[in-house]
Formats: structure tokens, sequence, C-alpha cells
């Protein structure tokens, strides 16, 4: 395992990149005049709250399970929401692990509705409904507090699904979809918002997010009589337990040169880590997710929520690798899904 | 020059033939481009067309590419099972049926 961010760097930055035959990211962006990648408005505010996760998925980039301790504390969530009120950012999209494993969740949910949030994302994993019995009324709390649901769905086959997530991962997302939509969640024109979130199990590229959608649609419809509203196509980007799998498999090199071929400019307009900060568990501030768990803070004298200042923050420039082309690749890839 | 006739990292070289023949290479690129996107079938149904022909054809660069084009676009190995098969029973169909010339050709060579 390449757990140490260094070593995966050191991956990164070496092999094909390293003797010339694919070229840097930062000299590839250089070409068609976006270095440095500098942020812009602040609008989304991303958060980590914590490592524990009822599940261990194979491509999971924050290596989170059950068996991890790291939780954001009542005190740096409150400072995630000092930042809200100062910077007018109208988006909190909480990650994990499994964010309602987090002791503070439903009151961070209910702060941040006083502080004025627009657009509330939890990151669900959905199976976390049925985990345990003081979850089960999750769906009726997302409900009352009008959060923006986003949850990850591999496949609409059970197989693929199961593969990448664990078996019975399937059946039991299905349920909480179930449920989801019983109460309203992802209905044509529901205004409680259901997203799913595409990945590709495996060393292959995203297709189009629109025809996935059309095929996610049309079999959860027919199958199980299920409704959401959007689905999010993710490239899987090359670090971490995704980044282990890439060599073991000897895909790695292949991967890369997907990635590269398929870079496209249009892309690195709208890139996610220039409207958004990623917040770690224990208030730490990255350009982006994939950045945090690289262990790769903002290269700037703010590093730190409880010194935050949007004027200092600002004016850096966004830390970039060789990981960075899975977001540059074909349409593009955000935590939003495509870009272009 | 490489030890075997095949080697997959030529694939990402494909493009290199429009080096030696520029204008009808370019053609080529733009035609196959054309083919494969939405129209009167899916690009999914293309895809499993394209899988199935890679097959018969006996191209492992195509069978390659198809089956990554496949998994990107979210079909199951099931189908692309199913998709190997139509192929196969064309080909070993177009065998069987010259059966009947063999007939044919021994009923007219016999008393």
């Amino acid at each position: 395992m390449l757990a140490e961010s260094n070593k995966q760097l050191e991956v990164l930055n070496g092999g094909v990149f390293a003797n010339g035959e694919l070229p840097y990211f930062k000299d590839k962006i250089a070409k068609t005049g976006h270095f440095p990648l500098r942020p812009r408005k602040l609008e989304i505010l991303q958060i980590n709250v914590g490592y524990m996760c009822n599940q261990v998925c194979e491509h999971c980039h924050v290596d989170a399970g059950p068996d991890r301790k790291e939780i954001m504390t009542r005190e740096t969530m409150s400072l995630c929401l000092d930042i809200v009120r100062t910077t007018g950012a109208h988006t909190l999209d909480l990650t994990g692990g499994a964010p309602e494993m987090n002791p503070d969740f439903r009151w961070f949910v209910e702060e941040a509705a006083k502080a004025g949030i627009k657009d509330f994302i939890v990151r669900s994993n959905l199976t976390i409904i049925r985990a345990n019995k003081k979850y089960h009324d999750l769906p009726e709390f997302f409900k009352k507090h009008n959060v923006h649901v986003i949850s990850s769905m591999p496949h609409y086959t059970r197989g693929k699904t199961d593969k990448q997530r664990g078996d019975g991962v399937f059946d039991k997302s299905i349920k909480a979809l179930q449920e989801l939509n019983a109460i309203g969640y992802g209905i044509p024109n529901s205004p409680l918002r259901l997203d799913l979130v595409y990945n590709p199990s495996g060393a292959f590229l995203p297709g189009d997010q629109a025809a996935m959608e059309r095929d996610f649609k049309k079999a959860l419809k027919e199958d199980f009589k299920i409704d959401f509203h959007n689905l999010f196509a993710i490239t899987n980007l090359p670090i971490s337990r995704f980044l282990d799998y890439l060599i073991a498999s000897g895909n790695y090199e292949d991967y890369m040169y997907a990635l590269v071929e398929a870079y496209n400019p249009a892309a690195v307009e709208n890139v996610m880590c220039t409207n958004t900060l990623s917040i770690g568990w224990d208030g730490w501030i990255y350009d982006c997710d994939f950045n945090q768990m690289l262990g790769l803070k903002v290269a700037s004298k703010i590093q730190h929520i409880r010194d935050y200042n949007e004027t200092v923050l600002n004016d850096r420039n966004i830390i970039i690798s060789q990981h960075c082309y899975g977001c540059t690749a074909g349409a593009g890839s955000s935590c939003q899904g495509s870009v272009v | 020059m490489a030890n075997s006739y095949y080697d997959p990292a030529d694939l990402r070289k494909f493009g290199n033939i429009t080096e030696w023949s520029e204008e009808l290479g370019n053609r080529f690129f733009e035609y196959y481009g054309k083919v494969f996107e939405e129209g009167a079938l899916s690009a999914r149904e293309k895809s499993l067309i394209a899988l199935a022909v890679a097959h018969v054809v006996k191209c492992p660069y195509c069978i390659d590419a198809y089956t990554k084009d496949g998994l990107q676009r979210g079909i199951t190995k099931e189908e692309m099972m199913e998709a190997v098969h139509a192929g196969a029973a064309i080909e070993s169909g177009a065998t069987l049926v010259h059966g009947v010339q063999m007939m044919n050709k021994y009923n007219k060579l016999s008393m």
C-alpha cells in the first residue's frame, strides 16, 4: 500500500513523466495558457468530517473504513461555518468516510441552515441508512433540513456494484434509494435533490455522462422503480488505493496515457479547485480533496481555518501534479461530475 | 523491432499512420470518428457491433480497444459476450452454409 503520500508523489513524478514519454501536468497546462492555476471566488466549501466509514471500497481515495479514528470536532465545524458567513460561499459539501457517522453531524446540518447555506450536500454511501438503528431516521432528517443527497452507485447491476463496494452493498443501496424516493427524494421536479455518482470500477475512464445517465435511469426505473435527478460521472484519480490497484494490475502506464491523451483545455477552465476549498477533518486547508489525501496543504501563509483570511488565500497558486490529469480528461471531472 | 507481430503499445501509435500518408490517414480517422457518433444507432450499440467484428476479424488491438470502450460505456460482460457469440455465429454459419455447395458438388459427381 502506497499510503504514504510522498511515495505516491514519487510515482506520479517518475516513470513515464520523468523519462519524457508524457508531459508533466504543469507543462501541459502552460501550453494552453493555464499555468499557474489560480483560484476564483470561493463558492463551495468541501469538508471532510472524518475517515470513519461502514464500508471499505476498493477505489476509495480516502482509505476510509470502520477502523479510522480521524474525526472532525464541533469546534472545527464552527470555524467552517464562520468561513461560510464571511465569504458568502453558497454550498457546503460534506464528505468522509461516512459523514453521518460523525457524532456532531446532525448539529452541523442544523447550524449550517442557520448560517444561510443554500445547498447542503451530504455524500452519503446509502448503506449507512440501513447499517444501524440509530441511522434509520436519516431520510426524514435529510428531508426536514432539505439536505441534498449525493450517493455513489458504481453500476445499475448487482455484480459490478458489489465487486467495487463490497458484498450486499447493491441490495442495501437499492432499499435506501427506494426509502428516499418514498419521502419525495429524487422524484422529477421535487426540490429534494437526489443525485448519483458513477465512477468506473477499473482502469478505464467514465463514458459520456448524459448517455450513462440515460442508461442508469432506464435500468433503475425498470428494475426497481427508482427515480433520481442527475448522474455525475467521476474519473478515478491515480492516488491512494486506486493508484495501488493500477500499479498492482499493470495498468498504471496505460491509464496515465489515457488521461493525458484525453486532456481537454476547456475542462481546465472549470476545474473544481478554482472555486472550492477542501477542509480536512483537523481544519487544514487544501486545494481539493485529492490534494488533501496527498497531504498537500495550500501554498499560502494561511493553511488552517483558525487563521482564515480570504484575501490572503485567494492570492495563491493551486498545487498541481500528474494526478490532476484526472480532472481535465475528456469532459472533465469534479465532485459535481463533468465540467464541460 | 519487436520480437512479436503484435505489441499492445502499438495501439497508442495508431494515429502515426497519417505521417506517411497524411490526407488518406486524416480522411480515415475523420470517417472513423463520424461512424461511431450517436446516430440512428446509439454509440453504445455501435460499440457492441465493433466488439463483435473485432473478434471476427481477429484484431487484438480492436478487441482491447472495444472491451475498454464497452467498460467506459457501462456495457456489462454478459452483453459483451453475447455480442462475441453473435459474431461467432455468423462466422461459423458462413462456413457451414458452404456445406450446401459441398453437398451440391458431391451429388453432381455421384452416380
